[in-house]
């Protein structure tokens, strides 16, 4: 009976509890808001992407009728609130130049807010705002990473000589230059990874509301991470005290980091609602959204893999620029270090490894964690590295990665570069990708369209990847820089009747936790999912939490919430214990029973002990009546999901056209608590990655200038580009966390950029044509077959 | 100057004064309170704002509320009959076919309205329907199996 | 996200619309809006009054005028995409019709509204062009015609002048022996062309081409033929490595429109490929 009820719940794909609002358009999200005498912002923002500001003329623009108020950086500064958006990783010698809510004398990025106009109206804030006059002396700017290191590079900060903002290295560079050294094979290769914008399709978004007698602020916004936001809104941006903060994530659409960090915009209006005591509203337009959110990747990477004459790997040498944009956003530094160079590994047993990165200030939007926030990066260098060494040494792709995986008997397993692999079993996700597309079937097709002249060209592509998520046990992310934990809370607030409400620190905005949650704490406690409610999303009814990126709310908010819960019912089973008169070890938890062992019938179920809790008329001698736990949990280790996915494309020589024909994808993302929820994941994951190799670019001219600013020219992967995904999974459960589970957001993003590039790569070598930079465009493949 | 607007929506006549450079969007989410429509670009290209005017699938952020003047308009909020679903809503319901939500509502009022002209798409016409809408959570994958089993009778 | 504020006039009828559009500086008319309110929003445009013309019923729809089509400026590309009448008297047309945008804009937007605008990589002129089009242009002192090669003159510029309306747009019945084709590499984030091929294939009794017309857009600002590829191939049997050898080597653009999507060169080799390849579906379609 227990075994079915978990069966039934744990595991299973039930529908989601969030989609009734949803599909009715009852779903609210930031911009639903209205609030009586409500104003609206508007940002003026720099058309430049380098200049000194020289003076800004509010006057125009602050005698409009139906303009309140026109804010500079002057304003802020002598309101006496801190002003700045923080950056909270810092690394070893990092230069972390002030980034103050409104530029201050210097603009440097398109984008870059100046002013800050509040009106009754939307519209009278937007007029208002072009008549804002800013007198700007333009200044040279520099757009690519390498470039910008250049000695006489036209310079961001004054202290911050060739725009290195930091120096960073990883391994052993002695032991990988021996490892080139009587190497038999070596393979080189630069590789870019294309800037892209986020587009999360509700643009940001925050409405304040400051009640001038409390002193308190009441922020509706955009956020993956309400929490952290608060303590950065009070620390550094607007200096109210943090419990005189509450930032509400109503329904959020969509984030995929670029929710993660502060912006200046939700601050503004935060201090603006403090400034005038009304409610002001903020909302980013698409093309505002694009020129200011965090963009992510941005890499220029010099890669060298040195093998032995079978094709195993002696060594692997990276340099990496990274682009950091004008100014390092919240948590920029660790994507191109910690998430990046950690990963270089792969699934392979690579003796030595030596990675350096340099960080780079650019005229550019800042740059960020996207979705899978270095780990995408790392995963298109090992695994084009493989297929560059496949090519050159004459090799099936598939057959140099197995040569290569770290044995299924190695785990734990400890990288070059800093990671304890926890678990893992590599080769079976390989060959049951391999089965599922008909590997051997694919290649004689392939064959037989070359022999027959056809100017359709096949090709597969691999991508053998792991990922490290579940952000992150705090002591390592302390010790590497992290200006906070990475732990996450769980709150069980079990009622006298029995069922529970869950106030997690994670914070859904799309991911489904209140199913996923609800199927956790039901399982345990073996209640129906109805009896359980999630609350997330709200500092003033949740405990301090770390909220959902980097894979972790599963691993790491589920977690919390297990334990939570265990601790509830270890609670219940002294209660039980007690009113059965046995001894607490005797007494058993099971499907929502506390029974004797070996005395079946002697029961309590959950509700009568819960009920017992709350009535404190007969509790064991020292114990507090009621039934409430607190739980925070701080992951041992990241867990390490894994997988190989397979790309087939159609390469049509004549246009370069390259059409997308299958898409398999095999996971491991441990034991699955929603199959439904964790397909959808790697669906949606799949689509961005294969969205970066193919068509997203963010492309900035020489001037700075965005050319890609609106969806007129920023292509995102839409219905008609994608085909359906044939997904499996193989499950090797998390061995340190109580649910066995690791996370399941990033792997598509971080698997199929290489996937797809390597299937083109593919289906063009037969022309010696080796490396193509994304995005994959049309004209670039047909250059290259020139 | 405001001009008077005479629009059926979700089954009740409405009538207020617009001004004429008000988008039928900002009319809806702003005038009439109906916040399920919604905004994901500027340039008619994300289809979140996707609503039937006169039956037929529009980007009301695309059409000037007055141009709507003697329209019968239907968004999300309209798609229910009393508290039964569509079958397009419950289809994306069961499927698994939405995340975060923001495109949905476009969504179902696009592919409810492909289902009126092909009430039995292939997958390709599905996917060509889809065009006009941008989902950046759920590869577009549960989408189209969603318009399948709202095709198929919700089965 | 915004529009600027404007006048806004419904006019009752075409001459109405002309009325007001006389009396009202910087206004411009609107129908589906589809082209003129993303400009508006982007501050690319920025009329004093909008005169709404999207009611004139007697501007839409399309019939059969002897041995032309005569289609409303009004028709919206749904319906052009759906018409009975195009698909058999234009089907190229209708298929040009069918690949504009999505089907959201296809409800909406209009024929007239789409040539007005005249976007060089905008499908429809350069299938207009390419099926011999005429387009009525009413103005007070009447109405005149214009070919369709004629109408569009530059980049977004058009013969079209600031008192006159495009009242229906006529398009030769393309008849027994004729195939038709167009064909589009479409811009992955904007949906528009980056290069089209419009190809009309007439063939003879002998089973020869008798006229071919080709267009393209997205090369340049305006619809480009291709003469010397047309006067190679006419006359000819249309066999596949005669179409070949004549498209790769007389089909030349000069200084061809180029972005950070497509460059010119590419848009050329673009071109060399649809052509050909629409070339043979057409004259497929024409043999039956």
């Amino acid at each position: 009976m227990a075994d079915q009820g978990k069966a039934r719940i744990l595991g299973s794909a039930i529908k989601r509890r969030e989609d009734p609002a949803l599909i009715t358009g009852k779903g609210r999200y930031t911009d639903d808001f209205t609030l009586p005498h409500m104003t609206h912002a508007v940002i003026v923002r720099s058309p430049y992407s380098h200049a000194h500001v020289r003076s800004i003329d509010t006057a125009a623009a602050a005698a409009t009728p139906g303009v309140l108020a026109v804010y500079t950086a002057a304003d802020i500064e002598s309101s006496g609130a801190p002003g700045t958006v923080p950056t909270a990783w810092l690394l070893p010698d990092i230069k972390t130049p002030e980034h103050s809510l409104l530029a201050k004398g210097r603009v440097r990025y398109v984008g870059d807010g100046v002013a800050v106009v509040v009106g009754e109206t939307r519209q009278a804030a937007r007029a208002a705002a072009e008549l804002v006059e800013v007198d700007y002396d333009p200044l040279d700017a520099v757009v690519d990473p390498q470039k910008a290191t250049a000695e006489g590079a036209p310079q961001l900060f004054e202290d911050v000589p060739r725009n290195i903002s930091f120096d960073w290295d990883l391994g052993d560079k002695e032991k990988t230059d021996l490892g080139f050294e009587g190497a038999a094979h070596t393979v080189s290769a630069e590789l870019r990874n294309n800037r892209l914008i986020p587009h999360a399709i509700e643009p940001r978004a925050a409405l304040a509301d400051f009640d001038e007698h409390k002193g308190e602020l009441t922020l509706r916004m955009t956020t993956q991470n309400p929490h952290v936001h608060r303590l950065l809104l009070s620390l550094a941006s607007i200096g109210l005290p943090e419990h005189k903060i509450r930032v509400i994530a109503p329904e959020v659409g969509g984030g995929f980091g670029s929710k993660i960090h502060l912006y200046p915009d939700e601050a503004i209006a935060a201090w603006c609602a403090m400034q005038l005591k009304r409610p002001v509203k903020w909302v980013a337009t698409r093309s505002e959204t694009n020129l200011t959110d965090a963009h992510g990747r941005d890499h220029v990477t010099r890669a060298e893999m040195a093998l032995d004459a079978e094709g195993r790997i002696l060594g692997l040498r990276v340099d990496t620029h990274a682009a950091m944009g004008a100014y390092l956003s919240t948590f920029a530094p660790a994507v191109p270090t910690y998430l990046y160079g950690t990963l270089l590994s792969g699934q392979y047993d690579i003796p030595a490894i030596y990675v350096h990165v340099l960080g780079v200030f650019t005229n550019t939007a800042p740059v960020d964690a996207y979705r899978g926030a270095g780990r995408p990066e790392a995963t298109f260098v090992i695994e084009r590295m493989m297929d560059l060494a496949a090519a050159q040494l004459g090799q099936d792709p598939a057959e140099i990665r197995r040569r290569n995986f770290v044995a299924a008997d190695a785990f734990p397993y400890a990288t070059q570069v800093a990671l304890e692999y926890d678990s893992g079993n590599y080769e079976p996700a390989l060959d049951k990708a391999l089965e599922a597309a008909g590997y051997a079937a694919l290649r004689t097709e392939q064959k037989s369209r070359h022999d027959a002249g056809s100017s359709k060209w096949l090709g597969i592509g691999l991508s053998s990847y792991i990922e490290a998520c579940g952000l992150a046990p705090s002591q390592v992310a302390g010790a590497l820089g992290a200006q906070a934990g990475l732990w996450e809370s769980a709150k069980i607030r079990v009622h006298p009747t029995g069922t529970v409400t869950v106030y997690t620190g994670s914070s859904s905005h799309g991911q489904g936790h209140e199913t996923t949650f609800s199927q956790i704490v039901a399982d345990r406690l073996g209640l129906e999912v109805e009896q359980v409610e999630v609350i997330h999303g709200d500092t003033k009814e949740v405990q301090f939490g770390m909220g959902t990126y980097g894979s972790r709310s599963a691993a790491v908010g589920g977690s919390a919430i297990a334990n939570g819960v265990d601790r509830a019912i270890e609670k219940g089973r002294r209660i039980a214990a007690h009113m059965l008169e046995a001894a607490e070890e005797d007494v058993v938890f099971d499907d929502g029973q506390y029974t004797v062992k070996g005395v079946p019938d002697q029961a309590k179920s959950w509700g009568d002990v819960v009920l017992a809790s709350y009535l404190a008329h007969d509790l064991p001698e020292g114990m507090e009546p009621g039934m409430e736990t607190t739980a925070f949990y701080n992951p041992s280790n990241f867990v390490y999901p894994f997988g190989t996915h397979v790309a087939v494309v159609e390469v049509d020589s004549e246009t370069g056209d390259v059409e997308l024909l299958r898409y398999i994808a095999v996971d491991d993302c441990g034991n699955v608590i929603n199959p439904m929820i964790v397909d959808g994941q790697v669906h949606g994951g799949v689509a961005q990655g294969i969205g970066q190799a193919l068509w997203e670019q963010a492309v900035y001219d020489d001037n700075g200038q965005l050319l890609t600013g609106t969806l007129m020219d920023y292509a995102l992967p839409r219905a008609h580009m994608l085909v359906s995904f044939e997904l499996d999974r193989t499950v090797t459960p998390c061995p340190h966390n109580p649910l066995g589970v690791k996370g399941i957001g990033e792997a598509g993003a971080i698997a199929s950029p290489a996937a797809v590039v390597n299937a083109v790569m593919d289906a063009v070598s037969h022309r010696g044509i080796r490396n193509i930079d994304m995005p994959l465009t049309p004209e670039k493949v047909w250059r290259a077959i020139q | 100057m405001g001009h008077k607007i005479r629009v059926e929506v979700n089954g009740r006549v409405v009538e207020r004064e617009v001004e004429a450079h008000t988008l039928l969007v900002h009319f809806l989410r702003e005038d009439l309170a109906l916040t399920g429509t919604n905004v994901g670009c500027e340039t008619s290209l994300c289809g979140s704002c996707t609503v039937w005017m006169d039956g037929e699938a529009v980007k009301s952020c695309t059409q000037l509320a007055v141009q709507a003047d003697g329209t019968t308009v239907t968004t999300i909020e309209g798609m229910r009959t009393g508290d039964e679903m569509h079958p397009m809503q419950q289809a994306f319901w069961e499927e698994h076919g939405l995340q975060c939500g923001y495109c949905t509502p476009g969504m179902i009022m696009a592919t409810s309205a492909l289902l009126k002209h092909n009430s039995n798409p292939s997958e390709g016409e599905i996917r060509e329907a889809l065009k006009g809408n941008v989902c950046r959570c759920t590869g577009y994958h549960n989408i189209v199996k969603a318009v399948q089993r709202a095709a198929q009778g919700g089965s | 996200m915004f529009l600027n504020p404007f006048e806004y006039h419904r006019a009752g009828s075409p001459q109405e619309a002309l009325d007001l559009l006389n009396r009202h500086e910087g206004a411009k008319l609107i129908a589906g809006g589809h082209s003129l309110l993303p400009l508006m929003k982007q501050q690319l445009a920025q009329p004093t009054a909008l005169i709404d013309i999207g009611r004139l019923a007697e501007l839409s729809g399309v019939e059969k005028q002897g041995d032309s089509l005569r289609i409303g400026a009004l028709t919206c590309h749904a319906e052009l995409a759906s018409s009975g009448m195009l698909a058999t008297h234009c089907p190229i047309l209708a298929e040009a019709a069918a690949k504009v945008a999505d089907p959201q804009v296809r409800n909406k937007g209009t024929l007239g509204g789409n040539i007005a605008h005249a976007d060089p990589a905008s499908d429809l002129p350069a299938v207009l062009v390419a099926t011999g089009a005429t387009l009525d242009l009413m103005s007070p002192q009447g109405v005149r015609q214009v070919r369709a090669v004629d109408f569009f003159v530059g980049l977004l510029e058009t013969d079209l002048a600031e008192n006159e309306l495009i009242t229906a747009i006529h398009v030769p019945v393309l008849g027994q022996g004729s195939g038709s084709c167009y064909l589009k590499a479409e811009h992955p984030a904007s949906g528009y062309a980056v290069c089209g091929a419009a190809v009309v294939v007439e063939l003879g009794a002998d089973g020869n081409a008798a006229a071919i017309r080709l267009s393209f857009n997205g090369l340049a600002t305006t619809p480009v033929q291709c003469f010397p590829v047309v006067g190679a191939l006419t006359g000819t049997d249309l066999a596949d490595e005669a179409i070949d050898t004549a498209v790769n080597s007389l089909l030349s653009v000069e200084d061809p429109l180029g972005d950070i999507y497509a460059s010119g060169e590419y848009r050329v080799q673009l071109a060399k490929v649809y052509c050909r390849r629409a070339l043979k579906i057409a004259r497929d379609r024409a043999r039956g």
